[in-house]
């Protein structure tokens, strides 16, 4: 069941320039209601000002504590608002929203996933990669980042998953796309994705390529994120399907882009 | 003395339990909302605009944040009427509170031919007309901008719903009066404004429009003083009730609207910002009785 729920700012940090790791706590851990990796919460920003809230994944989930942990990029007024948030602040966000990865429950030994995340992309992938270690799996992460300096929860991956970086200026890991890694081109049972439409574009690409199943996470604009108001609409083999909640995560055998990205 | 007060209206011959009703478009089926709002507090719901045949609407972007609203360019994306019949109105059946259908179309034999199928439906008391969409048999002029078009949609309608009939006047005229009172003559039984204001952003940085269709409507706070002003002209100029909306945002906002002469209200765009804000308008308007120890809310009503 989706609830409007008020959450405390409990930690903040700032991971890279222009990046905020912000970890909010209910009242009590029983308020915050059941979450699956890939789905989002619409957080309403506390200036008084924007008008529409912002649609952000959710990229960790503790139940027991009653914690949730947003990634955010500073791409605008909004989420610049979010990443100069201070502890003990409130957050009011409706939630838990839209359709995330699905994870098989009791994976057999052909189960040997690949997430693929670029820029803060890798947000609802860590949440993921938990529920894929929890279920007795460690999958394969291939994190992009511009440089070094931008390469996000590397740390909390490795806890959970093999990690391989890439870079554009090649400051760390592979120097390259995501796409260049050894590691991409190893053979994988499901492709799990988030990031710039580009880079989805390309795994999307060699993933048909190679019939891997896909799953990549959209990241329309929204207005409701209730599939009410039709804004956040995806072009698919059905016709426009609201990200919200037909998405965020797609099957790319459902999307309508073209192999060339 | 601290009875509860009255909030019941009549809307014409359609009686509602409160004046709060939501705007079509922004509140999906209602059911979106069923987790944050009961249905059943509501006076009643204006689902999505309906048409002859399946929508897709128009291409992404369709949306854009501007001060205190957005601008939308859905293009009236719908499954068709055929599909509400078959597949929403019966999800619908557990609802008490009045399920009010936005009829759209292209040509007045469209929206005829939705109100002849939508009749058999014995929840269906009442249907809201848009007439904000463009005429394709007339160059793709809006029928609300004319008298003239307003009433030949009017008209055609009236003939064929036997039912409640509100018509939902377009603010992107020259004088809404002429526009209501032809609309009124035509055998309307209520007017609901306003719709959408034609508006336009523009992407700086890329040097592009915000929306795939350039224009689109405006919603939200932005636009509340217009269409308070709107409403306030229309009603002291009709006989028929008025149903006011745009940027509703509280129980204070909704009674602006209720003392510039409206009847009921509808609450729009700011579902998206707080998906609990329909039942919220309801409980404030009672607060606002109780405080002011007025029993009716009729008693508000086109005081100014
Ligand atoms: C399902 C989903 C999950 C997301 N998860 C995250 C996340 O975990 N972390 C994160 O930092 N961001 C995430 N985003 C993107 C985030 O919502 C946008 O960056 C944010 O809405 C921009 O708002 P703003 O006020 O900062 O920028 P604005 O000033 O509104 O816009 C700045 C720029 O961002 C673009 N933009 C506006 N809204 C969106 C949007 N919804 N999606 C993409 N671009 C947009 C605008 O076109 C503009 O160019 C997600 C988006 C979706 C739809
Ligand atoms: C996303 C969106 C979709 C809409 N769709 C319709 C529609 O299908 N039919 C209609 O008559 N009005 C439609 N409207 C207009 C609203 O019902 C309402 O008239 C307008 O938004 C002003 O009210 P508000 O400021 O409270 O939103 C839509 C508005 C929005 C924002
Ligand atoms: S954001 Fe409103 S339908 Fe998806």
């Amino acid at each position: 069941m989706k609830k409007i729920l008020d959450m405390q700012v409990i930690r903040i940090s700032i991971p890279a320039p222009g990046y905020a790791h912000i970890v909010l706590a209910a009242d009590s851990p029983s308020e915050l209601p059941e979450c699956t990796p890939g789905q989002f919460v619409q957080v309403q920003i506390p200036d008084h000002d924007t008008f529409l809230r912002r649609p952000i994944s959710i990229c960790d989930v503790d139940p027991q504590e009653g914690t949730l942990t947003l990634l955010v990029r500073d791409a605008g007024r909004g989420t610049r608002n979010l990443c100069h948030l201070s502890a003990g602040q409130t957050l009011n966000l409706v939630l838990p929203l839209g359709h995330g990865f699905s994870v098989p429950e009791n994976p057999d030994s052909s189960y040997h996933p690949l997430l693929v995340g670029g820029g803060v992309g890798v947000a609802p992938l860590l949440y993921l990669a938990r529920a894929i270690n929890a279920r007795g799996v460690r999958p394969d992460v291939i994190l992009g980042a511009r440089s070094a300096a931008d390469v996000l929860l590397k740390e909390e991956f490795e806890r959970v998953a093999h990690v391989f970086i890439t870079t554009n200026d090649g400051s760390e890991g592979v120097h390259g796309l995501v796409t260049d890694h050894p590691a991409f081109k190893e053979e994988h049972s499901v492709i799990y994705c988030c990031g710039p439409t580009p880079m989805m574009k390309a795994v999307a690409a060699y993933a048909r390529a190679h019939a891997v199943p896909c799953f990549v996470s959209l990241e329309n604009m929204m207005a409701c994120g209730l599939g009410a108001c039709l804004c956040c609409v995806e072009k698919t083999v059905d016709g426009h399907l609201c990200v919200c909640t037909h998405g965020p995560v797609f099957d790319i055998n459902a999307l309508t882009w073209s192999d060339h990205a | 003395m601290h009875n509860k007060p009255s909030l019941a209206v009549e809307l014409g011959n359609l009686p509602l339990a409160n004046p709060v009703l939501t705007a079509s478009g922004t509140f999906g089926y209602g059911l979106e909302y069923a987790d944050f709002v009961d249905l059943d507090s509501l006076g009643g719901f204006i689902v999505k605009g309906t048409t002859l045949e399946p929508r897709q609407g128009n291409p992404y972007p369709r949306m854009a944040e501007t001060p205190s609203g957005m601008l939308n360019a859905v293009g009236l994306q719908n499954g068709g009427v055929d599909h509400f019949i078959n597949h929403i109105y019966p999800r619908l059946s557990n609802i008490t509170s009045e399920i009010i259908v936005n009829v759209s179309g292209a040509a007045v034999e469209d929206y005829v031919e939705v109100c002849r199928r939508l009749q058999p439906l014995d929840r269906i008391r009442a249907i809201e007309v848009n007439i904000s969409c463009p005429n394709v048999k007339q160059g793709g002029m809006a029928f609300g901008t004319t008298p003239e078009g307003a009433a030949r949609v009017t008209e055609a309608v009236r003939a064929a719903w036997p039912g409640h009939l509100m018509v939902k006047l377009s603010p992107n005229v020259t004088s809404i009066v002429d526009i209501a009172l032809a609309v009124q003559d035509a055998g309307a039984d209520s007017v609901s404004l306003i719709n959408t204001l034609l508006g336009m952003a523009i992407d700086v940085e890329r040097r592009r429009p915000m929306l795939s269709t350039i224009t689109g409507g405006l919603s939200g706070p932005a636009v509340r003083p217009v269409a308070v002003r709107m409403v306030w002209q229309v009603a002291k100029a009709l006989s028929i009730p008025v149903v006011g909306l745009g940027g509703i945002t509280s129980g204070r906002d909704a009674l602006e609207f209720i003392m510039a002469g409206a009847t009921a209200v509808q609450v729009g765009t700011y579902n998206f910002v707080d998906p609990a804000a329909t039942a919220r308008v309801v409980t404030e308007i009672e607060d606002y009785l109780i405080r002011h120890n007025i029993s009716d809310i009729n008693e508000l009503r086109g005081i100014i």
